[in-house]
C-alpha cells in the first residue's frame, strides 16, 4: 500500500465529485453533520466547491464540488494545485439512472488525475442503490466495473486501481464505504490495527472498532471481517451512549453555581472540578450472552468492542478488558504524538 | 378476554391511530408506519401490561362508513346489529385522536360529540384523553398555540354538553412526544401506583440518586419516578422532556439490537456528569437509576477534603457493585408488590 506522505501538506483531502444530482451534497450531510437522510431531499443544487475539515484521528477535509463543473475550465481554479494535494479522489455515480455519461466524465477524471498524481486513490461509489433489487444490483455493480475498466484501456491506464463501493444513504452501506476510504489515508493504519488485533486476543473480543464519535466512521478494526450488522448495533450503541450522557449533562448554570459553593466553603478544589472527569464508559449486557463495551479515546474516538463473555465472571472478565483497554488508549495516545513530532 | 381493561382508540380516518398504536406496542418505527394499511372496521389486540393487567385495545377504523356503523345505530333499535353498544360497553378509557392537518374540522368535532353522547350512555365512568396528532407538519412557533386553541375548544365542548373531563396531548410519531401520551395514558390505569412510588421514595432514600424512574418491559413507558414524590424545587433544571427521550432512545437501540436478533439486558454507563444503571428489575419493569458522578458529588466530596481524592479513581468500580446490589436487594420487593395484586 502505498500512502501520500507530502510533508508540506498537514492533513488528508478527500476530492468528491460526480455529475449533478448524483448525491454528493446528501453523502457529507448524512456522514458528517448528522442529518436525517429524508431531509436531504431539499437540498439546493451546490454551487461552489465547498470545503469541510474534521478533527478525527486523522484531520480529514472534504472537498465538494459541483456537478455540473467543467473541469478544464481553467479560470475557475486550480485544478492543477487540488488535485496535486488531494490524497482520494471518490466519484459518486447514480445507479437509477442512466450512468453512460457519468462513466465518461469518470475516464477523463481519472486520466487526468492520475497524470498528475499518480499515488491519488480512487474510489468508486455506485450510490442511491437503495432503489435497486438485489440482484439487480450485482448486475449494476459488474457493468459499471466492465466498462470503466474497458474505457481505462482505451487511454492506456490499466494499471490504475480503482475501489467500488455500492452505497446508499438510506443504510449504512455509506459509513463502510467513507470508513473504508478514509481508512486508506491512516498513515498509521497497520500499527492500529495491530495493536486492535492484540487487544482482541487478550480480551475475548469478537470484534473491536475505533470509531470517530462524530460521525460513526470507523477508522480502523482488527484484521476479523467486518459484520454490517455488528458495526450497525456498534454505531447505535454510541448513539445512545451519547444521547443518554447528554440528558443528564450538568448545565453550566449549574456548573457555575457549583464553583460558586465550594469558594464560599473555602476549599480551592474547582481546579480539579473539571480535570478529574473520568472518560465515558459505557457497557450493555445483551440476552445471548453478549456484551457491548465502549470506551472513550483521544481525539473524539471511541473504541467499541463485542464481547461474548463467559458465564459466571463478568466482573473479572470486564476489569481485565478495562485494564486492556486503558494500555490501549495509553499506547494510542503515545503513538498519536509520536506520528505529530515526525 | 373481558377481563382486561378496555381501551377505545378513535378518530377520524388518517389520522395516525394504527401507527400509533404499532409504534408503542408492536416496536415498529415511525419509518415503518408507511406501510400500514387502513384498518378495516375493528382491530382488536390483547396487550398484556405489567403482568396482571391485560389491556383490550380496540383500534377503529376511521373511516365514514365504519364511523357510522359505531354511532349510528343507537338512536334506531337495537336489533339490527348491536356494534354500537358492543363498541361503547363497559369501556374505560377513551384516546381520541385528531388530525392536526384536518381539513374538515367541524366534521373530526361532531364525531367526537357523537362518541361522547355514546359513551356517557354506556360507560359515564370513562377516562377521555384526546391527542392532537400529526403536530411535526406544523411550524415550530405555531404548536402550542394551535394546541391551546383546539384543546381549549374540546374541552368546553366536553364538559359542558357531556360533564367529561379529558386531557389532551400534541403528539407526533417523529419525536418523543408520542411516549409522553401514551404513558400518561397508561399510568392513569396502573391501579397501585402509589405503592411503587413508597417503594421507590424508600430505594432512594439508600440509592441517594440523583434520579430514579421505572419503565414498562416491553414498551418501555414510563411508570413511575421519583419526580413525581420529591418536590420539584430541589430537582437540577433537567430537561423536562428527558423521561420520553429516554424510552424513545432506549426503544431505538432495542430494535437495532433486535436486528442481531437478541435483546438487551442491562446497560451500565458511566458518563461526564452521571452514572446511569439501567437493569431489569422485574419480569415487566426495568430500573434505571441516574446516580451523581464525581464531579456532582463534589457537595459530599469537599467536607470529607483531600481525603476524598486518592478515591476518585476508585470510585467507580467500587459503587458500581454497590448500586447493582442494591437494585437485586429492590429486585425481591418489587417482584413481591407484583406477585400480591
Amino acid at each position: 500500500m502505498d500512502y501520500i506522505d507530502s510533508p508540506a501538506q498537514s492533513r488528508a483531502t478527500i476530492l468528491l465529485m460526480g455529475l449533478r444530482r448524483s448525491g454528493k451534497s446528501s453523502i457529507c450531510k448524512v456522514v458528517f453533520h448528522n442529518v436525517r437522510p429524508l431531509d436531504t431531499l431539499y437540498l439546493e443544487s451546490t454551487t461552489k466547491p465547498t470545503t469541510e475539515s474534521f478533527k478525527s484521528l486523522i484531520d480529514l477535509a472534504v472537498v465538494e464540488l459541483p456537478g455540473q463543473l467543467n473541469l478544464f475550465e481553467p479560470s475557475l481554479y486550480d485544478s492543477e494545485k487540488l488535485f496535486s494535494s488531494i490524497g482520494a479522489l471518490v466519484y459518486v455515480i447514480d445507479s437509477q439512472d442512466e450512468y453512460l455519461s457519468a462513466l465518461q466524465n469518470l475516464a477523463v477524471i481519472i486520466k487526468y488525475a492520475v497524470s498528475i498524481n499518480p499515488r491519488i486513490h480512487i474510489e468508486v461509489l455506485i450510490h442511491k442503490i437503495d432503489g435497486l433489487s438485489e440482484d439487480f444490483r450485482l448486475d449494476t455493480q459488474r457493468d459499471i466495473m466492465q466498462r470503466v475498466g474497458d474505457d481505462l484501456l482505451d487511454y492506456g491506464l490499466e494499471g490504475v486501481q480503482i475501489s467500488f463501493y455500492l452505497t446508499s444513504i438510506f443504510d449504512h452501506s455509506i459509513y463502510e464505504a467513507f470508513s473504508r476510504i478514509v481508512q486508506k489515508l491512516i498513515y498509521e493504519l497497520p500499527a492500529l490495527e495491530n495493536m486492535l488485533d492484540l487487544l482482541m486476543q487478550y480480551s475475548n473480543f469478537d470484534k473491536v472498532f475505533l470509531f470517530d464519535i462524530n460521525s460513526k466512521i470507523y477508522v480502523a478494526t482488527d484484521s476479523s471481517p467486518v459484520d454490517i450488522q455488528t458495526y450497525e448495533v456498534c454505531a447505535e450503541f454510541i448513539d445512545v451512549t451519547i444521547d443518554l450522557d447528554g440528558l443528564y449533562q450538568i448545565s453550566h448554570k449549574q456548573k457555575s453555581n457549583q464553583i460558586m459553593a465550594s469558594e464560599t466553603s473555602g476549599s480551592n478544589t474547582n481546579m480539579d472540578l473539571f480535570s478529574a472527569t473520568e472518560p465515558t464508559k459505557c457497557i450493555s449486557k445483551l440476552q445471548n450472552g453478549v456484551t457491548l463495551y465502549l470506551h472513550q479515546m483521544i481525539r473524539g474516538l471511541a473504541l467499541v468492542g463485542v464481547n461474548r463473555l463467559e458465564d459466571g465472571d463478568d466482573a473479572t472478565s470486564i476489569s481485565v478488558i478495562d485494564h486492556n483497554v486503558a494500555i490501549f488508549k495509553k499506547s494510542l495516545e503515545k503513538m498519536w504524538e509520536r506520528s505529530k513530532l515526525s | 378476554m373481558s377481563s382486561g381493561k378496555k381501551l377505545l382508540l378513535m378518530g377520524r380516518s388518517g389520522s395516525g391511530k394504527s401507527s400509533m398504536r404499532s409504534i408503542i406496542f408492536s416496536n415498529y418505527s415511525a419509518f415503518d408506519t408507511r406501510r400500514l394499511g387502513a384498518t378495516i372496521d375493528v382491530e382488536h389486540s390483547n396487550l398484556r401490561f405489567l403482568n396482571n393487567m391485560t389491556l383490550n385495545l380496540w383500534d377503529c377504523g376511521g373511516q365514514d362508513i365504519f364511523m357510522e356503523n359505531f354511532l349510528n345505530n343507537d338512536n334506531s333499535n337495537n336489533q339490527s346489529s348491536n356494534t354500537s353498544s358492543n363498541v361503547f360497553h363497559k369501556c374505560e378509557v377513551l384516546i381520541h385522536v385528531f388530525d392536526v392537518e384536518s381539513k374538515e374540522v367541524q366534521k373530526d368535532i361532531d364525531t367526537f360529540k357523537r362518541v361522547l353522547s355514546n359513551l356517557k350512555k354506556y360507560s359515564p365512568n370513562v377516562k377521555i384523553f384526546i391527542l392532537i396528532h400529526k403536530m411535526d407538519l406544523i411550524q415550530v412557533n405555531k404548536r402550542q398555540e394551535l394546541f391551546d386553541l383546539m384543546f381549549d375548544k374540546l374541552k368546553s365542548i366536553a364538559l359542558d354538553e357531556y360533564g367529561f373531563h379529558i386531557r389532551g396531548f400534541a403528539t407526533s410519531i417523529w419525536d418523543e412526544s408520542l411516549y409522553k401520551a401514551w404513558s400518561s395514558i397508561v399510568c392513569s390505569l396502573i391501579p397501585n401506583v402509589s405503592v411503587y412510588e413508597r417503594y421507590l421514595s424508600k430505594l432512594n432514600e439508600i440509592l441517594n440518586a440523583r434520579e430514579i424512574i421505572l419503565f414498562e418491559k416491553t414498551t418501555f413507558l414510563v411508570i413511575s419516578s421519583t419526580k413525581r414524590i420529591v418536590d420539584s424545587a430541589k430537582r437540577d433544571d433537567l430537561d423536562p422532556k428527558r423521561f420520553e427521550k429516554i424510552s424513545n432512545i432506549i426503544k431505538t437501540y432495542k430494535q437495532s439490537v433486535n436486528k442481531i436478533r437478541t435483546n438487551f439486558s442491562n446497560l451500565i454507563l458511566h458518563g461526564n456528569n452521571s452514572s446511569i444503571y439501567l437493569e431489569i428489575l422485574t419480569s415487566n419493569i426495568y430500573i434505571m437509576i441516574i446516580m451523581n458522578n464525581d464531579n456532582a458529588q463534589t457537595a459530599e466530596a469537599t467536607k470529607q477534603e483531600d481525603a476524598a481524592s486518592p478515591k476518585i479513581i476508585h470510585y467507580q468500580l467500587n459503587d458500581e457493585n454497590l448500586v447493582l446490589q442494591d437494585i437485586k436487594i429492590a429486585r425481591d420487593l418489587f417482584e413481591k408488590i407484583e406477585r400480591e395484586k
